[in-house]
């Protein structure tokens, strides 16, 4: 697994370049997302596109990735696969992120 | 006719990453259509996590002992371990976390066996001689899908 990142203005896109986000990396999804996102830009956008599965444990980690910025800046959530749409609806986490379909309708909404 | 398969291993993160997708996609193979697949991966994953991360929490990582078997009208999923028992020796009520807190308190887990109980018709649970038997039922309608 690996994160890559693009800055522009105050919103920072993290992509990730894993098909799963379970046990087995949960915990180093968490900390590659702390030392991604130290920047600090006030958005944080996860691209979810590549991952086609994600657990409660993987879920639990995108939590605490959202956690970790703090109350001053947000973590959205772009490019859901079916499955992982599934996860976040089933658990309602759907209500406590902005979800968005693509990276694309999720820079839109900061550029308005 | 009933359709069954067995598979065997090591309860290590990624010995169950592994023994996870190679089951799914034995049932795959076997027909079990993928609407189905998906919801059984989902929860496959959150019990084989817990036998992982809390049967054999104390122990050295022993063996998930998983058996399928697949009909037209259903689909039952066995996991068999040696670790210690669920808490308190019974099914979780997993019930739905309350997300209605501050950021900062937001759970970061405990999500597994609501997501096991939302996905299957029914879960059996029975310790005996030292084993965990986890039996999981999936229905399976073919129809509008």
């Amino acid at each position: 697994m690996s994160l890559t990142s693009t800055m522009n203005d105050s919103t920072q896109i993290v992509t990730v370049n894993a098909e799963r986000i379970d046990a087995a990396i949960a915990i180093q999804f968490k900390e590659d997302m702390r030392s991604e996102t130290e920047s600090g830009a006030s958005r944080v956008i996860l691209d979810l596109s590549e991952v086609k599965f994600i657990d409660s444990s993987g879920l639990g980690a995108i939590v605490a990735a959202m956690k970790q910025l703090g109350a001053s800046r947000k973590l959205d959530l772009a490019g859901l696969t079916p499955m992982v749409d599934k996860v976040f609806r089933l658990t309602r986490m759907d209500t406590v992120f902005d979800l968005y379909a693509s990276l694309n309708d999720a820079t839109a909404v900061g550029n308005t | 006719m009933v359709d069954s398969f067995a598979c065997t291993f090591l309860a290590t993160e990624l010995d169950a990453r592994s023994g996870i997708c190679s089951v799914v996609e034995q049932l795959r193979v076997m027909g079990l259509p993928e609407a189905h697949a998906n919801d059984v991966q989902i929860v496959l994953a959150e019990a084989v996590n817990n036998v992982v991360e809390h049967a054999y929490a104390s122990d050295l990582p022993g063996d998930v002992r998983i058996r399928c078997n697949l009909n037209k009208k259903q689909l039952w999923i066995n996991i068999h371990d040696d670790g210690g028992p669920l808490p308190e020796g019974k099914l979780p009520a997993g019930n739905p976390i309350d997300l209605s807190v501050p950021t900062e308190e937001l759970p970061e887990g405990g999500f597994g066996w609501f997501l096991i109980r939302e996905l299957t018709s029914e879960i059996q649970y029975i310790r005996k001689d030292g084993n965990n038997q986890l039996s999981l039922c999936f229905e399976i309608s073919t129809a509008g899908i």
